[in-house]
């Protein structure tokens, strides 16, 4: 898949049963992928914001945007474009640790990249870290030669720099 | 090799002989390999029966039964019938036609979503996109239609699937799907824990459903029950896993069911569920049913286990393999005062079913039909009143003999499950028994039957009404509205426009002989009985206990 | 006032006062409630017809149709027609029966995911779960299905929320549909736009979709054609939009299309086209479809602009407001180019004239035509019948000639010729169907019966899923692969045990005199047609080019 045809698209819903169901069924129904999805309320009661990010050519692009907008709940649906957008990723990631020397070093990662250790036992070492997606994977490339033992991933919230909003 | 001709080797390789169907447009490369096949194809006349065939084949053969309709209004006219092998755990695989890959998601000519539209009515489906995705694709559809609880998977096959060329040994072939990975041993200690509450209680009782037929389990639960003493109800779909001529085979439960049975879930102390899922047919009021037992439960699938009504013991695990363990451990519980008590009530309680009245008395009818077959006669039925009484009177004798819509409870699923039924099993006598209206939505299979010869007796019981949800009516609205069939056809003139023979049937002793004739030639017959429609079922009213049975119906007027 | 009462005043507010349905458990407080209205039900005798009608009468009437049926398999047999009704954009409400809300998800008797069935092919639906929440849903079911582009809308009714009392405030209340404002106004400066560009060009042609006739908009269309002196070709679903008697009127457009037409459409230099999706049936090869043409498209759902074609002047809005505008926008009427195009399409004259048995479809069609008047209205079935007739059939009116396009649905032609009559009592109604998609819904006699419906079926009897066995003989080396429909019922024993007239008709010259003895007498007739298996249609190819059309079409000498 190339990179550039990766889009962040941010959707506000009306929040009723069944929305999520119907986004989703919409990228099936329509062969459209998704990579990544997120969903949370918004300030404003009754209302969800869904971030998903997903693959494609301009023309699907166009397709996605103008097939979610014909859902009766969507509201809005923006692309989300990578210059004006802050994009932001959570992670949770435990990794193997025996021994004093595996546990410093691992630590020292956990800090140049702004991470947060939760949780520490004998053998394992859980690191909580949030921030660019890329961020996020290169501290992961780092800690892969010590055993990544299980990952927990968000998918990526995205909101508009500057003033203006969805 | 294409991928249609790699689809039907793999339908051979799973068993395959016989498929339902009806062809299309994106179909065509399938529809052309299979012209040098020996997989019989049968078609239809509306792919609604080839759903319906295909699961009425399941129910009496045990074997995976297997449709195809096309893309867009063939893959809609099966949605009924995919629910209703769904509903009733029924092992079918569905193949549907589909546009090619590349124009998927661009209203192309008959595109439509089957992935999306059949999700909730099936236990799975794929839509495999290359040859060797369909390889993959179909082994897993038989194994999991087949397995843990059975039910329908569909395959929407693109049409570039079907169409491209492979060399399928280039191909690693990975059917292992982790996900899937159905129980079919029960846990020792809740088996151990159920037979201690077993052999303590004084009024068991054997609950069983449609698990019990599925599993293969008949002859488990007929030593289990006579090793112990124990008697038998069953559920609508558990009708034929005991004969219910068996004095331990005490009949069905529920809203139209037997009234000794009803009262005996009412006053066991224990009661073994196995394979059957409490709908709300069976239990009428949930907080009053089976109101003084324990209640063991037994089901493959774990998801049923507590959802409508609280379990004391719940036994994940296969019925057949389950029961068998409870052979082995069981202590014989002190039981003769308690089915001493039950066969009392049965006497008392027995319904009259001889009635020598024109119009014919729908009792009287199934005498008659009882009369005229044996104990392997394969009876499907449609829903509705005719169903009920079915249920109701019809004394089933083996395990899959008695096919009907239990769950759905499909007007129309009659006819086409017959015709599944026959082609399962050939040599049989199969009956299809319908009421007018559940008739006229299938009645165009009338040409299949015509063009396979199958020697299909079916049954009208014809009142000229919607007759369930008239009867409905008159119990609790006092009146018909939109029920009644003001113009139904003449359906001897019907059948005989198919070049099929019909008969009609009003005094009682012409429905046995007519039955009876036409099972000797061997000959479809439709037979059109005039049935009264004053007659009404007994029923437990929505929302009472099961032993408050409503039998009387003074107070209800006459049809006009 | 009960919620199944404040269903039917809500229906009644909106217009409706006929309904497509079958009765069921779940839906008797709904039936108990009918039992007092004056909203007059129709039996149907198999759901899927109730949904066919409700679209048929949708499509005749340019009102909503109504269809209902009761939960678990009455709403499975509704899925087919209220497909059939999404892919062509007909306003059709559709209610379904559910089980009582606190056994929702217990799989009861009966119970079926409707709402998570029908999503896929509904344009919206909704289940309210309070009876209060009933009429604000009505009323934007009807709104959401009759404005913007039109659809189905599925409102799924729990029983106790059918049973359970509201009040009089419950009936005012407005549903706040946020995410839902369909722009019909168009820009203006895009339109200003494209009139400039059809000024500017030399062989400018217009494609006329189903969208035209959705919006009545053909007054408007046929002003602009005249106005401009620009020549008309329509999609399956345009059929009608312009009188095909009319000299500016080319006729049916793409895979069974006419030749003129396809080469026109390839060579034009501007394509302006209304209310159309481009589907794959009408534009053959995309990449080779009017190739050199500026394309403008003018459509009020903004997610069909550029889906298939790109388009060079996209025009979202409603088309009568879009046409209205662009008339007052447009000057000249200097197209020299479309009198070579309408000398083209007059050049071909099919042939029609057989006098042969087995009869020939064409033969069959001249019949048809003149045994009726303009405002007859047709419906046709879906296979080798239906493209025969958008082929050779002229069609004068908008809304008299109805199928199903995008679906394809096999057995729509009876019932929606059910809903065609329901909705214009007094005109004649004709349904054109194969023997095949007959087959599927033959249940429906009873209902035409019952209702004094003086439909006349016409059935084109080859004995063959004709379309798809013509496939197997162009593509497939003339391997008939299971479409071969042996034996067919005697289809006039099978009218008459409903007591409905049945007719075979075998010579030229039979079929307009059973039509118009038919139609003069006011009589439902089934006539048995007896047609020539070995006719067939030339066509394109799928993916294909328009122009590489195989076989001929016969013309007269």
């Amino acid at each position: 898949m190339n990179k550039e045809n990766k889009h962040t698209i941010s959707i506000l819903v009306e929040n009723k049963t069944g929305v999520l169901q119907r986004v989703s069924g919409l990228f099936t129904r329509r062969d459209f992928n998704i990579n990544n999805i997120t969903v949370g309320k918004t300030a404003e009661p009754g209302l969800s914001r869904i971030t998903i990010t997903t693959y494609g050519d301009n023309r699907t692009l166009e397709q996605i945007i103008k097939q979610l907008n014909k859902l009766i709940e969507v509201i809005k649906v923006r692309e989300m474009k990578p210059e004006q957008t802050i994009r932001r990723q959570l992670a949770l990631l435990k990794i193997h640790a025996p021994t004093e020397q595996d546990k410093s070093e691992i630590i020292q990662y956990t800090n140049i990249f702004r991470g947060h250790i939760i949780d520490v036992t004998p053998k394992t070492i859980t690191i909580e870290i949030s921030g660019k997606p890329d961020n996020i994977n290169a501290l992961m490339d780092l800690l892969r030669p010590y055993g990544i033992k299980e990952t927990a991933k968000t998918g990526i919230t995205a909101i508009t720099r500057g003033q203006k909003t969805l | 090799m294409k991928g249609s001709q790699l689809l039907i080797n793999k339908l051979k390789e799973n068993g395959v002989k016989t498929i339902f169907g009806y062809p299309g447009g994106v179909l065509l490369p399938f529809y052309d390999a299979l012209y040098e096949s020996d997989i019989e194809h049968i078609l239809v006349r509306h792919e609604q029966a080839a759903a319906h065939a295909a699961d009425g084949y399941a129910r009496a053969s045990g074997k995976v039964g297997v449709c195809l309709a096309t893309s867009g209004p063939g893959a809609t006219n099966v949605t009924t019938g995919v629910a209703t092998a769904h509903m009733d755990s029924s092992p079918i695989v569905v193949l549907t036609g589909q546009v090619p890959t590349q124009a998927i998601g661009t209203d192309m000519f008959q595109e439509v979503d089957t992935i999306g539209i059949t999700m909730p009515i099936s236990k799975h489906n794929y839509q495999p996109r290359s040859p060797e995705k369909i390889v993959e694709a179909i082994d897993k559809a038989f194994y999991i239609a087949s397995t843990g609880r059975p039910g329908p998977v569909v395959l929407d096959l693109p049409r570039n699937a079907l169409e491209e060329e492979i060399n399928i040994e280039d191909y690693k072939i990975n059917t292992d799907i982790p996900g899937y990975k159905p129980t079919t041993k029960g846990n020792v200690k809740q088996i151990r824990k159920a037979i201690e509450v077993i052999n303590n209680s004084q009024k068991p009782l054997i609950l069983v459903g449609g698990g019990v037929i599925l599993a293969n389990a008949s002859e488990e639960l007929l030593e289990f029950a006579t090793l112990t003493n124990i008697p038998v109800c069953t559920t609508l779909m558990g009708k034929g896993a005991i004969s219910e001529e068996h004095p331990l085979g005490l009949g069905m439960i529920g809203m139209h069911g037997i009234e000794t049975t009803n009262i005996a879930l009412t006053e066991c102390d224990c009661l073994i569920a196995i394979g059957c899922r409490f709908s709300d047919r069976s239990v009428s009021n949930g907080k009053l049913f089976a109101p003084n037992a324990k209640i063991i439960q037994i089901d493959v699938d774990p998801a049923e286990i507590g959802k409508t009504i609280s379990i004391d013991i719940p036994i994940v695990g296969d019925a057949k393999v389950t029961l068998k363990e409870f052979i082995n451990q069981v202590e014989n519980p002190d039981t003769i005062n308690w089915t001493k008590h039950i066969s009392n009530i049965r006497k008392e309680t027995e319904p009259e079913i001889s009635f020598n009245t024109v119009p014919l008395k729908p009792q009287q009818c199934i005498k008659e039909i009882m009369e005229a077959v044996t104990d392997d006669t394969i009876i499907t039925t449609d829903v509705g009143q005719n169903q009920m009484w079915m249920a109701h009177y019809y004394k089933t004798k083996k395990p899959r003999t008695f096919i009907s819509s239990g769950g759905l409870g499909t007007m129309g699923f009659g006819l086409p499950a017959a015709i599944g039924a026959q082609f399962a099993k050939p040599e049989e006598n199969v009956l299809a028994i319908c009421g007018d209206g559940g008739f006229q939505m299938v009645l165009q299979e009338l040409a299949t039957i015509k063009e396979n010869d199958l020697p299909i007796v079916t049954c009208i019981l014809n009142n000229n009404y919607l007759g369930m949800v008239a009867q409905l009516q008159r119990l609790f609205n006092d009146y018909v509205y939109q029920t009644k069939f003001y113009d139904n056809p003449d359906f001897v003139q019907l059948a005989k426009a198919y070049k099929i023979k019909g008969e009609v049937v009003e005094k009682p002793g012409e429905l046995k002989e007519t039955i009876q004739n036409a099972l000797k030639q061997r000959e479809a017959t439709v037979i059109d009985i005039r049935i009264d429609a004053n007659e009404l079922l007994p029923i437990v009213p929505p929302g009472s206990a099961l032993n408050q049975m409503k039998k009387e119906f003074d107070d209800v007027e006459d049809l006009e | 006032m009960n919620g199944s009462d404040a269903l039917l005043k809500k229906l009644k507010e909106n217009g409706t006062d006929v309904v497509f349905g079958y009765p069921g458990g779940v839906l008797l407080p709904l039936y108990d409630s009918l039992y007092d209205c004056d909203i007059k039900h129709i039996l149907v005798r198999h759901e899927q017809a109730a949904a066919h009608a409700a679209d048929g009468y949708a499509r005749v009437s340019g009102k909503t149709g109504v269809c209902i049926a009761t939960s678990g398999p009455g709403a499975t047999n509704l899925v087919t027609g209220i497909a059939t009704a999404q892919m062509d954009s007909s306003p059709v409400v559709a209610l379904t029966g559910q089980v009582g809300t606190p056994i929702i998800g217990t799989d009861a008797f009966q119970e079926v995911d409707t709402i998570s069935i029908t999503m896929p092919i509904t344009k919206a639906n909704f289940q309210p779960r309070q009876s209060k929440d009933l009429p604000e849903i009505i009323d934007a079911s009807y709104k959401i299905a009759s404005t913007g582009r039109k659809g189905v809308v599925v409102v799924d009714l729990p029983k106790d929320v059918l049973e359970a009392e509201i009040t009089e405030d419950d009936m005012t209340r407005v549903l706040q549909l946020e995410g839902y404002k369909p722009t019909t106004k168009a820009n203006i400066k895009q339109i200003k736009k494209a009139a400039k560009i059809i000024q500017e060009s030399k062989k400018p042609v217009i494609l006329a979709g189903g969208g035209v006739i959705l919006s009545d908009a053909s007054d408007e269309l046929f002003e602009f054609a005249k106005l401009a002196n620009i020549a008309v070709a329509t999609s399956l679903m345009g059929k009608g939009s312009i009188p095909e008697d009319h000299e500016l009127s080319l006729g049916l457009l793409g895979m069974h299309g006419l030749e003129s037409t396809n080469n026109t459409v390839t060579d034009c230099d501007c394509l302006i086209a209304i209310g159309c999706r481009f589907s794959d049936r009408t534009t053959g090869k995309v990449s080779e479809f009017a190739p050199n043409a500026t394309k403008i498209h003018i459509d009020i759902d903004p997610a069909e602009i550029g889906k298939n074609v790109p388009i060079d002047v996209p025009i979202v809005g409603d088309a009568k407001i879009t046409l209205q505008t662009l008339i007052e926008e447009y000057r000249t009427d200097n197209i020299n180019w479309t009198s070579e195009v309408v000398e083209k399409r007059k050049a071909y004259v099919p042939k029609m004239n057989f006098n042969t048995m087995p009869l020939k479809p064409q033969e069959v069609i001249k019949e048809i035509m003149e045994a009726i008047t303009p405002t007859t209205i047709v419906s046709t079935d879906v296979g080798q019948n239906q493209m025969w007739m958008a082929h050779y059939y002229k069609t004068k009116n908008p809304r008299t000639f109805l199928s199903s396009g995008g679906l394809g649905t096999m057995g729509y032609g009876l019932p929606a010729a059910i809903g065609a009559q329901v909705a214009k009592p007094e005109e004649n109604v004709l349904a054109i169907c194969g023997d095949g998609g007959f087959q599927m819904v033959s249940q429906e006699l009873a209902t035409i019966h019952e209702y004094d419906l003086p439909i006349v079926t016409c059935i084109l009897n080859n004995r063959y899923l004709g379309m798809v066995a013509q496939w197997q003989v162009l593509y497939y080396e003339n391997r008939i692969s299971q479409t071969k429909l042996a034996p067919t019922p005697d289809f006039v024993k099978l009218a008459e045990s409903y007591g409905v007239t049945g007719v075979r008709v075998e010579k030229p010259g039979e079929l307009k005199e059973t039509i118009q003895n038919a139609l003069k007498q006011r009589e439902a007739t089934v006539i048995d047609i007896t047609i020539d298996p070995e006719e067939l249609l030339p066509m394109v190819p799928p993916g294909e080019k328009i122009t590489k059309i195989v076989g001929e079409y016969k013309v007269e000498e």
